[in-house]
């Protein structure tokens, strides 16, 4: 079978087997986000600390295994970042998936740039990083 | 990778070959494999004699029709108002003014709730069933938020078929203007059973419509004999071009029903005080319409008829039972939809694997399927299920095709399991 480097060994492991799914005790900040365009959803749950760092991240993702390991990278990567280091984050992942070049600094979201060969599974990469994005503005806007 | 010297047991099988030399995008490569276009039910390819059609009537023959007064227009409105004939022909129409043409089949429906449903009173009701196409439910509910009327939901048994027994209960209060029911599902590959239902719907004073865009790929469709109110098919699934579908409805409803779109062709005077309509079909449609669509369609149809539905069906029929075998030998694969009366479209899901996962690893080896609710989101809770993977068949599909899809579909499972 045609293998395909988008399906890399920690997409695989990290939709299997999570390491930050469920909910997180305490959680300050609630989040979600769904694209009804295949049913996928994201529920967030985050801890911030008094300088607007997320101090940790759980998730519970119904999705596919692009969608989930999205979702667990995020939660890996954000833990102990503030919102202008999630966001300049978010942007760097939006550039590798839309032009298949990872920008340095990125890490293992890397994996997610052979996206931009498969324009029409971008959003499920990007599914989780909208709904944390949408729940760190509702946060700033309270 | 593809056997094309797979012996088939179908009456098709000895012109398999030329028929798939007849659709050139066949022979394209996709990440450098053979594609393998299991998307049929989504829209199909497209012959050569289609595309031909199509390119000769702009190269050779083409003008506005119904109003120039010069030989080139003249030769194109008779080309336009011959493939009327052949829809009427196709469909078992009495007549060729029972043939509307239309974008596709979700205008076609649109047509008859927005004219149709002017008729209709608060408190009459439209009856779908659970495994509607969002076609053949949005336009309803829109209905029901402008007029009153009631929308009414007939369900599905757990095999996939249409509850009778619910529809019959459905049908008791005598208040139930319209059925509005797909002729065949393009989730589960259920046939309904239409002249019974037309039977049930026209003994409780109602009309009946059926969605045929599945159906009438597969299968003869008589509207007389299925003793249809309304029928809905759209060209580009029957191996015509998008953007021309087609209404079919009595006489004597098309008549009472007042125009959907206006504008010119369809008016018989106009002043700046009012309008009169033309008389049907015209009625119906409104501005240029799309006149080389509907000549790519009638094409299409003259390639169908020239196959026959004989050969179509047996095809079809026999390739379906093959996918069913060997499709259900794929460790931890599950058909949605078992009905005993079903056409060659086949939803699944696989263990946990993701139809999102399944569809983008089938397509890096030529396979293309469709992943998703399907246009069909309430089904899809019936049934339990976000999405579902789903495969589905036309009349050049191969049993080697389907034998490739189930060896790739093991080892995709084996790649997440």
């Amino acid at each position: 079978m045609a293998q395909d480097d988008l399906y890399r060994t920690v997409v695989l492991e990290r939709a299997r087997t999570p390491r930050y799914a469920g909910p997180l005790a305490g959680a300050q900040l609630h989040g979600e986000g769904s694209n009804p365009l295949c049913g996928d959803r994201v529920k967030l749950q985050a801890g911030v600390d008094a300088q607007g760092r997320v101090t940790a991240l759980r998730h519970e993702t119904r999705g596919c295994a692009i969608c989930a390991a999205s979702a667990d990278l995020m939660a890996e990567r954000v833990a102990g970042q503030d919102r202008a280091r999630i966001s300049q984050m978010h942007a760097e992942l939006v550039t590798a998936v839309e032009t298949g070049i990872a920008p340095e600094g990125l890490g293992e979201l890397s994996v997610f740039a052979p996206l931009h060969r498969h324009r029409s599974r971008i959003r499920c990469a990007m599914l989780p990083w909208s709904a944390l994005i949408g729940m760190l503005n509702d946060d700033k806007d309270r | 990778m593809m056997d094309q010297t797979v012996a088939s047991p179908t009456d098709i099988a000895g012109s398999l070959r030329h028929i798939r030399a007849d659709f050139p995008i066949l022979s394209q490569k996709v990440h450098g494999k053979d594609l393998v276009f299991l998307d049929s039910a989504a829209s199909a390819q497209k012959p050569r004699q289609v595309i031909d059609a199509m390119a000769d009537t702009m190269r050779t023959q083409y003008a506005n029709i119904h109003r120039g007064l010069y030989w080139m227009s003249e030769r194109t409105t008779e080309a336009y108002e011959a493939v009327r004939d052949q829809v009427a022909a196709f469909l078992g129409a009495q007549a060729r003014e029972e043939i509307v043409f239309t974008r596709n089949s979700t205008e076609a429906i649109n047509l008859v709730a927005h004219s149709f449903g002017t008729l209709l009173k608060p408190g009459q009701v439209v009856l779908v069933s659970e495994m509607e196409h969002h076609a053949n439910l949005v336009p309803w509910q829109m209905l029901r938020d402008r007029t009153g009327i009631e929308l009414r939901v007939t369900p599905i048994t757990d095999d996939g078929a249409l509850d009778m027994d619910a529809l019959a209960r459905n049908l008791s209060d005598g208040r139930v203007a319209l059925v509005a029911i797909t002729h065949m599902s393009n989730v589960l590959g259920t046939i309904t059973d239409a002249r019974a239902i037309a039977d049930m719907a026209h003994a409780a004073g109602a009309k009946v419509l059926f969605d045929g865009s599945q159906l009438a790929v597969h299968r003869r469709v008589d509207v007389r004999a299925l003793d249809a109110d309304f029928y809905v098919v759209t060209g580009h699934k029957l191996y015509g071009p998008t953007g021309i579908g087609v209404l079919w409805a009595r006489r004597e409803i098309l008549d009472a029903m007042p125009p959907f779109l206006g504008g010119g062709d369809m008016i018989s005077t106009v002043s700046f005080e009012r309008s009169t309509w033309a008389s049907v079909p015209h009625k119906f449609e409104a501005g240029t319409p799309a006149i080389i669509e509907t000549i790519g369609l009638g094409a299409a149809l003259a390639y169908i008829e020239s196959i026959g539905f004989d050969a179509i069906g047996a095809h079809e029929e026999a390739l379906t039972a093959h996918a069913l075998k060997v499709l259900g030998n794929v460790s931890g694969l599950k058909v949605i939809g078992t009905a005993p009366d079903r056409g060659g479209v086949i939803s699944f899901t696989m263990d946990d694997v993701h139809p999102h996962d399944i569809a983008t690893l089938l397509d890096r080896n030529g396979i293309a399927v469709r992943a998703g609710h399907h246009c069909a989101e309430p089904l899809m809770r019936r049934l339990g299920v976000a999405a579902t993977a789903r495969a589905s068949f036309g009349i050049y599909t191969t049993p080697g095709e389907i034998d490739f899809l189930a060896a790739t579909l093991e080892q995709i499972r084996s790649f997440f399991v």
